[in-house]
Formats: structure tokens, sequence, C-alpha cells
């Protein structure tokens, strides 16, 4: 609540949540069926119409209404985002807080596994995964889920590492308390602020990587609506319907936006060393 | 052991993890790959002839032995031979790979040009509407996925200038610069974009962070100008985080860009991958997948060598 209320007091921290607040009741709006019309119904009369009273956003080349379309599209787009960040967050933290907490070489065989996986671009290695898998939304949740593991592994273990030295630990450790202990409320319970502020980004950075997926059609497949695949469709009638570019365009780069900007004023927030330069 | 050797020792390490990753990632892939090669025509092969593709691509070895051919010809600079085209992978990937460096080069330069000095002066005016516009403009850069810049540059260019940018076969550098910029320019731009957007927010942080020293205060107490003080003073030491993050991006971008070739039909490294691997040309794929890594991991490598050079506190292992 303290952190929710210090959000709405950061000038970015409140634009970015209002943005992604109103995706979310988009997303929901799309998914229980409140569409203007059906995603997937083409209205042939209406092909390739612009932006009106009817159609808001316009129409594609089957007829089909952007707006509504959209609305599924960030549904998808987040729900991929979502679950593959949370696959990232829990797979990364747990091999960064085990490398530090074991130690030795443990620590470098788990980093060097890592380093490893940072050593492809994220785009390639999803597309990896994706020719193994074949595409579809699972896939990209997996693909993307494990090419912001290692991001989230060294976000963990720097600070574990660091608490690990620390008196506490070493005093909770003496009087006997168990490892697993010692590991959930001295380590993992002050890994929490860094946590926030990288799962924040990353489901920017999941949003980017999804919509590039999808836009090379390696993503979810038509006819579901996808924001990179509307993309990749708009290319070959830009002249004539620029809307169908923008629209989606736009979209996507409003979602990315809004979490990055929620993500930075977490970490102005959370972050002590920027608080000590404003104090 | 001091950072340097550490680095230089875990090196070949990775670099041996790439390759298995690679190298099993790939024989994961569903289906035959004698089938992938031929199409619908394996159909019409001789189990005979099935059978001696099979030994003549070294697929009816145990994985093991393949793998093991496979890394003993890298030693040779043997990365086997393509199946799409029918020559050694090597040569397949060199030949796109002056493209790729060149864009990434074009796209560094662009970053570099336009981020150093917005984040300097946005640091230097700090917190005042000036600072608020290069920060907006620099999240927004940061925000727009390349596809959607790429897209907006090919629209206004031919709503605007009723103008295509030339596509479908590349000019190389040497033989018509002229050529070959006008049709790297809008690339280039488009994957500078949120490169110069995120030189343009690290310079910034760093430079105010370095403003607020003690010894640019010092420099500033004994009299030295404004310019001095930012230019000669501060931004040396700023630079230091720009340069780490510009070598991982330029790292990066040396793996080809996959989506913004494909949008100005550019036959770069990351095309070439994208088609091998919709193609199970299993040669090219590794053989590009690995050389994209390596090629990372040298650049990291000598980004942290000259980040340890720049900063005596890492070279010397302390802390």
């Amino acid at each position: 609540m303290a952190l929710l209320r210090a959000v709405m007091r950061h000038p970015s921290g409140r634009i970015g949540a209002a943005i992604i607040a109103l995706f979310l009741i988009l997303a929901l709006m799309g998914a229980v069926g409140l569409t203007p019309h059906d995603p997937l119904k083409q209205f042939v009369v209406d092909r390739m119409k612009g932006p009106s009273g009817t159609y808001w956003f316009g129409t594609d080349l089957l007829g089909r209404d952007t707006f509504s379309r959209l609305m599924l599209g960030i549904g998808e787009s987040f729900l991929i985002a979502f679950a593959s960040v949370a696959i990232a967050a829990t797979a990364g933290t747990l091999i960064g807080l085990f490398a530090a907490w074991w130690g030795h070489l443990w620590d470098g065989i788990l980093m060097r596994i890592m380093d490893v996986l940072l050593a492809f671009p994220a785009i390639l290695l999803a597309l990896l995964i994706v020719a193994i898998q074949g595409p579809g939304v699972m896939t990209s949740i997996t693909a993307i889920g494990i090419v912001y593991t290692p991001i989230f592994a060294r976000v963990a273990r720097a600070p574990a590492l660091a608490l690990k030295a620390r008196e506490f630990v070493e005093a909770a450790r003496t009087f006997g308390s168990t490892q697993r202990y010692i590991l959930t409320r001295h380590l993992l319970l002050n890994l929490i602020a860094p946590l926030t502020v990288t799962i924040t980004l990353a489901l920017a950075w999941s949003l980017l990587t999804e919509s590039g997926l999808s836009f090379l059609g390696l993503g979810s497949q038509p006819p579901a609506p996808s924001l990179g695949v509307m993309l990749a469709e708009s290319k070959s009638m830009m002249t004539r319907s620029p809307w169908l570019m923008l629209f989606p365009g736009l979209t996507i780069m409003l979602a990315i936006l809004g979490f990055n900007l929620l993500g930075d004023a977490l970490r102005d927030i959370l972050d002590p060393r920027t608080q000590e330069r404003r104090a | 052991m001091n950072y340097i050797t550490q680095r230089l020792l875990t090196f070949p390490l990775v670099l041996l993890g790439v390759s298995l990753l690679v190298f099993f990632a790939i024989r994961l892939v569903p289906g035959d790959a004698i089938i992938a090669m031929l199409g619908t025509e394996a159909g019409l092969l001789t189990d005979a002839q099935r059978e001696s593709l099979a030994a003549y691509f070294g697929l009816d070895q145990p994985i093991i032995v393949q793998y093991g051919r496979w890394l003993a010809g890298l030693f040779e600079g043997n990365l086997g031979i393509s199946v799409i085209y029918g020559k050694p992978v090597l040569e397949v990937i060199l030949m796109r790979f002056p493209l790729t460096l060149e864009l990434a080069l074009l796209s560094m330069l662009i970053a570099l040009v336009v981020g150093i000095p917005a984040g300097v002066f946005a640091a230097t005016r700090a917190d005042r509407p000036s600072d608020l516009a290069v920060r907006v403009f620099a999240m927004l850069g940061q925000s727009t996925p390349s596809f959607v810049v790429g897209l907006l540059l090919i629209y206004f260019l031919s709503v605007v200038f009723r103008a295509l940018p030339a596509m479908g076969s590349f000019t190389p550098l040497f033989v018509d610069p002229i050529g070959n910029l006008s049709q790297m320019i809008l690339p280039a731009i488009t994957l500078g974009l949120s490169f110069a957007a995120a030189v343009t927010r690290i310079s910034r942080s760093a430079m105010l962070d370095v403003l607020s020293d003690d010894y640019v205060r010092t420099a500033r107490s004994k009299g030295a100008s404004q310019r001095d003080v930012v230019w000669r003073h501060a931004l040396p030491n700023a630079l230091i985080p720009v340069v780490t993050l510009s070598g991982v991006e330029f790292g990066y971008l040396l793996g080809g860009a996959v989506i913004v070739e494909q949008i100005f039909a550019l036959p770069g490294l990351g095309r070439l991958t994208l088609d091998a691997i919709s193609q199970r040309d299993y040669p090219l794929v590794q053989g590009a997948v690995l050389f994209i890594a390596f090629n990372f991991l040298v650049v990291n490598l000598i980004v942290d060598l000259a980040y340890a050079a720049l900063d005596p506190r890492i070279r010397l292992g302390g802390k």
C-alpha cells in the first residue's frame, strides 16, 4: 500500500500505472467478450475502412474491426508477458539464490550456464526454441521465460552474496535456523526490492520480444488477433491504409512504455542509492 | 586470481557450453534432416540412397560422435557444408557478415553521436524543461520496437517523399558507396534509435553521478569553466558505463538484426539464420548461431578488458 502511494506520487510512475491499468481493463473486457464487434467476424462490405464511429480504429483487409482485435491482442500479449516473466523470475531467482548460497563450484557452474544463455541475442534464442517446439502461445511463454531467466539469476545472486556475508545471517546460522528459513526469511525477503524493479522492466522486454516473434510469424498463429501479426500484415497495405499499421504500432509502444515508466519509478523508490542522492 | 585472468579462463568454458547448447538444441528440432533437405522428393529415395546420404552428412553416427566431429572441425575452421547453399558454412556466413557488421557500426555511430551529447546536455540542465524533453524522447525511443520504427520510416518516406527505399538486391559498400549508404541509412536509423535512447539515458545518469563528485567540485572551485568541467573533467569518467553499454549492444547487433533485416529485405546474418532455421539447414544453423554467440562473447571480453583498463579498481581485483 505504501509502495502504491509512492508510485502514484512519482510522476512517471503515475503515467506508467495509468497506462497499464487502462490496458488491463481493455484486455479483461476483451477476454469476457465486451468488444465493440466480434474480433473474428468479417464485415465484407466494410473492408479496409478508415476510423469511424462504427469502427473506431478502422477495419482490415478482411473487414474485421481493428479496435476489437487490438483488445484481444493486448490480452494475449499481456498473458504471454506475465506468464513468461513469472517463469523467468522464479527460475532465475532460485538459480541465483542457490548459486550464492552454495558458492564455490556450484556458483561457477550455475552462473556459467547463465552466461551461455546470455551469449545469444534474445530473439535468436527464442527463435531456436520456437523451431524446436513449433510456434504457439505456450512456446512463446517458454521461450521468453528461458530467455530472461539469466537476468534474474544475476539480479538475485549479487545481493544474495552480499547478504550471506552479513552478521544477521551469520547469527541466524549459529543459533540453528534451518537453511530453508534463512534462505526465505533473510535472503529472499531482502531481494524483493531489486526483483520488483526487474520484474516490471522484464515485462516491457518480454512484450518487445513477443511482438517481435509474432511479427516474424513465429508467435501466436492467425486468426487469433496478435499485435505483431497485425503489424506484419499492415506492411503491404501501408500507403492505402496507414491506420492498420499506426494503431497496433502505437498500442505496442504504449504498453512497453507503461512498464518502462513504472519500472523506472520503482527503481527510484526502492533503490537505496537513488534515495540517498535525493536526500 | 585477478579479474582479467579469471575472465580469460572462463571464456573457453562458456564457448564450449554455447557449442553444446547449439548442437543439441538443433537435434531437438522435430523432423528428419534428409526429408527437410529434399522435401517431397525424399519419398522417392531408396533405402540405400537414404543411407548413403545420411553417411555423407555424418548423420548415421551416434550423436556424441557427431558432436565430436563437429567440434574437431571447428578448430580447423570447418563448420560443415550448408544444405541449402551447398557451400561451406563459414563461406556462407562470411558472405553475409559484412552487411551485418556495417549495419552494427552505423547504428552505433548514430547512437553515440546522438546519445552522448543529448545525455550530457540533459545532465547539465537537470530537472529543467529541456532535461525533461530529452528524457521523454529517450523513454519513447527505448519503448518503441524496431519494427514499429522501421515501418513508420518507410511510411513517411513513401508518403512524404514519394520514394521507396531500395530493396531487394544488396549493394556492397566498396562497389557503390552512395548506393550502399542510401540502402543502409534507414535500417541504421531504425536500429540506432533505441540504441541512442539507451546511450542518452546512461550518459545522463552517469554524468549526474560524476558531476556531484568531489573532484569535480574541486575543479570548479579552482575556477575551471563550466565547459572545461563538463567535457574535460567529468565526461571521461562518465563515459565508462557508456562504453560498457555500447559494447554489449554492439555485440548483440553483430548477431544480425532479424526483424530489421526482414523489414528492409537486407541479406544479413539475422535473416540467414532465420531462413536456415525454417529450412532445417542443421549445419548452417549451428554454424551461424555459434558464430553469433562467439562474436558476442569476444566483444564482451574486449569491453570487460577495456573497462578494467579504464578503472584501476577493477583491474587490481580489489573492491
